[in-house]
């Protein structure tokens, strides 16, 4: 696997052909976990009308904000957008359309695509605005309807990464990481360490390469935190 | 009269039995962390994708991968796991955490809640709360009892934007604890000092 096609030189090379108008979902929750090197390497892409599918959409004029500032998003899916000022004016200057989604519909809508489940019933968002337009359907307690959430591109970051694409993540890093590289056509993996195959033990390993068609070494990193509290405060 | 913010989480981490598990929400309910005795072995829940939070690392420990749903820096304890988010909601979902702690801004006796949106001010999303109100066991809500204009957030019925529809099972406030069922709040303990008149519960 030393010339693995998947192999990538950076991550300049890694997202050169992304055009205008491409779905995009973007790991991360908050600023942790997210692919910081496929991030700016976009932003510098002429490319716009970008659907994007990320929980926070970046936070504190950090990560996707990057891509907010170039005016580069026309639809944004998440869940939560508080702490996160440029995505909040711009959807009020209706320059990008917002889908609030509850996070584990979201998650869960993530991995359906991935996994070939068409739509599913949950009821989460039962009797509130979320239901509006969606079918009911009643089990134990009534449901509604969700569909699964398909994207073009997925670009995420794992701690670990070997040249067939199977990934190790690093404490809370991984939570949405793993579902959306199942659920785009091209998944795009930033790494920290490049290890050789087999050097992740296979009991080990959070994600398969299967699903992964693009992996380069990263570089850079900032893994900024957005709160640090210590022990002894509140 | 009534109880402190700190009372308020200690009542609350008296209801949990051991070895339970727990899902706390940001802002107030968070307090209740520090309220949980550790004999209890209580393991809590963070959907961001972590089971066994144990409260703040010291300066050596920080890891900027380390957080909870608040994206605060945290510490696990011994037994601890991490996992996706699918997972994660999984858990909340499928009925596998036994509490989850949320504020509220407004809750009426039939035990609807409304606490992520109002319309007109700033758009902020529900995050987890839509999952976690239909999926744990029992959800607490723990409250100022009225806002800071003095506006009742007990209510015959909710007038802001659902989170769940019929969800709560318990409310506990600086005035007491509170139960909405058959179309009323049936008061479970009062506060010291306070009165069933200082409650102005919705008939």
């Amino acid at each position: 696997m030393t010339n693995s096609p998947k192999v990538y030189k950076n991550a300049t090379d890694a997202v050169g052909d992304i055009l205008s108008g491409s779905t995009i979902m973007s790991g991360g929750f908050g600023l942790c976990g997210i692919p910081e090197n496929s991030i700016e390497a976009i932003a510098k892409l002429k490319i716009r009308d970008l659907k994007v599918i990320s929980n926070n959409i970046g936070n504190s004029g950090r990560g996707l904000v990057l891509w907010l500032q170039k005016n580069m998003i026309s639809h944004a899916f998440c869940s939560y957008v508080g702490g996160n000022p440029d995505l909040e004016e711009q959807i009020n200057k209706k320059l990008v359309e917002v889908e609030l989604i509850p996070q584990g519909t979201f998650s869960e809508r993530i991995r359906a695509a991935g996994l070939g489940i068409r739509a599913f019933y949950t009821p989460t968002g039962y009797g509130t605005l979320i239901a509006e337009g969606k079918e009911e359907k009643s089990f134990d307690r009534p449901c509604i309807l969700e569909h699964a959430l398909h994207a073009d591109f997925a670009i995420i970051k794992a701690q670990k990464g070997d040249p067939y694409g199977n990934l190790w993540f690093k404490e809370t890093a991984r939570n949405f990481s793993p579902l959306m590289a199942m659920a785009a056509k091209t998944t795009i993996v930033e790494v920290e360490e490049m290890v050789e195959l087999g050097e992740i033990e296979p009991e080990n390993i959070h994600l398969p390469g299967l699903f992964v068609q693009r992996i380069y070494q990263g570089e850079n990193y900032k893994n900024d935190i957005e709160f640090l509290k210590l022990e002894g405060e509140l | 009269m009534g109880w402190t913010n700190q009372e308020m989480a200690r009542y609350v981490a008296s209801l949990f039995p051991s070895y339970s598990s727990v899902n706390l929400g940001i802002g107030l309910p968070s307090l209740v962390a520090e309220e949980i005795p550790t004999e209890k072995s209580i393991m809590i829940h963070s959907e961001n994708g972590v089971l066994g939070v144990m409260g703040r690392p010291t300066k050596e420990a920080v890891s900027a991968t380390l957080i909870n749903a608040g994206k605060e820096t945290i510490s696990i304890k011994k037994g601890a796991s991490f996992f996706d988010s699918s997972l994660s909601f999984g858990m909340i979902r499928g009925g596998h955490i036994d509490y989850c702690v949320l504020g509220a801004m407004e809750v009426d006796s039939e035990g609807s809640l409304a606490n992520w949106m109002i319309p007109g001010k700033k758009l902020t999303g529900m995050g987890g709360a839509m999952d976690l109100v239909n999926g744990a066991k029992s959800v607490i809500i723990m409250m100022s009892h009225f806002t800071k204009n003095g506006e009742r957030k007990l209510l015959k019925e909710t007038k802001l934007p659902l989170t769940g529809k019929s969800v709560v099972q318990e409310v506990i406030t600086n005035l007491g604890h509170f139960r909405p069922i058959n179309g009323k709040f049936q008061i479970i303990e009062l506060a010291p000092g306070v009165t069933e008149a200082d409650c102005l519960l919705p008939d």
